[in-house]
């Protein structure tokens, strides 16, 4: 293969990487504070998106609407959105099934992205087919020989490990972040400690799903077109990113992110029917989950009987 | 001390049949919408009432104290439905689809609700078991009767390609592991020109020994029955002989077993119980009532697409089984009836149901997790209390 096109497949991986570990990294904030599967996580990284369609139909009408200032501005709309969803996911679904058993939770999650995904579809305008997605983005392209260095995709992948990296400095350097990382450890313990155990749950899950709006929206500009449905896949492929580094672990979430996406980009080399490549990637998933159940980076933890 | 007790009489579970044989002739047979909306409508609302006066407990202590006399009537009562329904095409199309989500949701009822193993994939189990079925009628000459047996016995192969992931796995990692699945295996038919790609595939219509199923019967002069009669018959067979056979399970050992892994895994298997064997067990059970039931499903349609097994499909097949009580056979009956009758019949939720139903369970587990008919303690003697 010649290095241009090889560097092309690589570029395209990175992309998806930084999608994915975006969405990955939510999971595994979930599971580390409470040890649960938002399984619509997926469903709001497709409501992200769609919110910044909106507000993209919105700013057209109000005469403003192209260049990286609206990027900006519908990316803000649909993460600050998507916070105060996430916010309510945990506060009216998750938290009052906390004495229940597992399964009801995981149910009651992914019937509303179910409910969110049909939503989408009944009441946006034309929901139910694939919407174009506006180029905000400058698409000048740098050419290195065969390979063509395209700035939006550039931007695409440092405004996404951009977004990583400041969870990862607020998990770690900040107050907020140790009450996090407090309650993730041992939530009894933390609440003796004085942290407000529901507070930080909720913000938990509103900075996972911002990160989830963040996602959608760098995958609208990326792929320019949204559709009610894309939600499901990523979602899965979000959570099989993050089950296979190790739940629970940023690290882990990160690189089971681009684990996957280099899978995948893998399978678009090998395989001539394109579907292929995600049965490619979910069955090297699905191997390694039985090979090491826990992930490759293991969460340091025994369980209690 | 043991309060006494009425003796357990076969009354309240024969009345139970036949106003249940009255409600599902009247569900189906009704045209005019608004008819519809009450009669579903009180149907929830009489399930709720009569579990609160403990009249479904009633019938239920009835039906387990006279199993066979109940099946083998309730048997009847169905097929008087159909033969009410002789002519009524639709009718008749809708009461098979039901038997057959019935025995999916069964099977299900293995999996999650006795064994606590996860599977969001059963319509690809289903769907498996109809590709089968489709195959092996196209291209070979197979009794079709064997087909049921084939269809279900491919599902529970490819089930056992997951049995080691999900074996290894708890809770969630297996929901992904069969959520992956499911998903992936609608994108292998769509991509497959061997099976059909997206248009899929046409089924040959069922003949045992010679008798065509897709023949309408004619009786005397200018009746006629209904060629969907035929498959009523054999979904309704099939149904009623994999709810004895779940009932079966419940009541016996195995279902203690099943009961025990799934509550406490970890309990279970300090006391000696096998977890991975039970739980193979329910799994590969369950897969295989799931693609019995696809295959005659797949002969009732008259043709197989990856559009009718879909991810959708595999909830909606979930809801079923939480609307109608986690672990209660019983209640899968009249929500299987509910969620794939009424928006066949109400043409104004034809177009929400997906959403609806999620609205639904969402509301059910947050307000009454056991569902329509809840399952019941376990109760080895029959109409005895606990003091």
């Amino acid at each position: 293969m010649d290095l241009g096109i090889a560097g092309q497949y690589l570029l395209n991986g990175a992309v998806l990487g930084v999608i994915y570990a975006m969405v990955a990294v939510g999971f595994t904030l979930f599971f580390g504070v409470l040890d649960v599967i938002q399984f619509s996580h997926g469903d709001v990284v497709m409501a992200g998106a769609f919110t910044a369609l909106a507000a993209f139909s919105g700013l057209q009408m109000l005469g403003a609407g192209s260049g990286i200032l609206a990027a900006v501005l519908i990316a803000l709309a649909a993460v600050s959105a998507m916070a105060l969803l996430g916010a309510a996911v945990a506060r009216w679904l998750v938290l009052p099934l906390r004495g229940a058993p597992p399964l009801n939770t995981l149910l009651i999650t992914l019937m509303f992205g179910l409910a969110l995904r049909e939503s989408v579809r009944l009441f946006y305008p034309n929901g139910s087919n694939p919407k174009p997605f506006p180029r905000l983005l400058p698409g000048e392209a740098a050419t290195l020989g065969s390979l063509s260095l395209r700035l939006d995709t550039v931007l695409l992948i440092a405004a996404g490990l951009g977004a990583i990296v400041g969870v990862h400095l607020l998990v770690r350097h900040t107050r907020l972040g140790l009450a996090i990382r407090a309650v993730a450890q041992d939530a009894e313990t933390a609440k003796i400690m004085g942290i407000d155990f529901g507070r930080v749950v909720l913000i938990t899950f509103a900075l996972g799903s911002a990160l989830a709006a963040a996602a959608g929206v760098a995958n609208g500009l990326y792929y320019n077109e949204v559709n009610f449905n894309m939600g499901l896949l990523l979602g899965i492929i979000g959570f099989s990113a993050a089950v296979a580094g190790g739940l629970g672990s940023l690290y882990g979430a990160i690189l089971g992110g681009f684990l996957f996406a280099g899978l995948q980009t893998l399978g678009a080399i090998w395989f001539s029917v394109p579907a292929y490549k995600d049965v490619f990637a979910f069955a090297c998933i699905i191997a390694l989950m039985a090979w090491k159940p826990t992930g490759l980076i293991a969460e340091k933890s025994a369980e209690r009987v | 001390m043991i309060a006494p007790q009425r003796p357990v009489s076969v009354l309240p579970a024969l009345a139970a049949a036949l106003l249940a044989g009255v409600v599902v002739a009247a569900f189906l047979a009704l045209e005019a919408q608004w008819e519809i909306a009450l009669l579903a409508l009180s149907l929830v609302v009489g399930l709720l009432i009569s579990g609160r006066f403990g009249l479904t407990a009633r019938v239920e202590a009835s039906s387990a104290a006279f199993p066979r006399a109940v099946l083998s009537v309730t048997a009847l009562v169905a097929l008087a439905v159909a033969a009410v329904l002789h002519d009524a095409h639709f009718a008749l199309l809708m009461l098979a689809t039901v038997a057959l989500y019935v025995t999916v949701c069964l099977g299900l009822t293995l999996q999650f609700g006795y064994a606590g193993v996860v599977n969001f994939a059963g319509a690809a189990f289903f769907g498996i078991g109809a590709y089968t079925a489709a195959v092996l009628a196209q291209r070979t000459a197979v009794p079709h009767l064997l087909l049921l047996l084939a269809g279900g016995a491919s599902a529970a192969l490819i089930g056992s390609i997951l049995i080691l992931p999900v074996l290894r796995t708890r809770g969630h990692y297996a929901a992904l592991i069969t959520i992956a699945f499911g998903i992936l295996f609608r994108t292998f038919l769509e991509v497959n020109d061997a099976l059909g790609g997206p248009q899929g595939l046409k089924v040959p219509g069922m003949r045992i020994l010679g008798w065509e199923f897709n023949d309408n019967l004619r009786l005397g002069a200018n009746a006629e029955v209904s060629f969907y009669f035929n498959y009523v018959v054999l979904a309704v067979a099939l149904a009623a002989t994999a709810f004895a056979l779940v009932k079966r399970v419940e009541r016996s050992w195995l279902g203690l077993s099943l009961d025990a892994v799934r509550s406490d895994e970890t309990a279970a298997r300090a006391f000696g119980v096998d977890a991975a064997r039970w739980k193979i067990l329910a799994f590969t059970a369950g897969n295989f009532l799931a693609g019995t039931a696809g295959a005659i499903y797949a002969m009732i349609a008259g043709f197989v697409a990856p559009a009718s097994f879909t991810f959708g499909d595999s909830l909606i097949l979930v809801s079923i089984v939480i609307l109608g009580g986690s672990g209660n056979p019983l209640g899968l009956i009249p929500a299987a009836l509910l969620v794939v009758v009424l928006p066949e019949k109400l043409q104004a939720i034809q177009e929400y149901r997906l959403l609806l139903f999620a609205v639904v369970v969402i509301l059910i587990l947050r307000f009454r997790p056991e569902g329509l008919i809840p399952r019941r303690m376990r109760e080895y003697f029959p109409g005895w209390r606990r003091w």
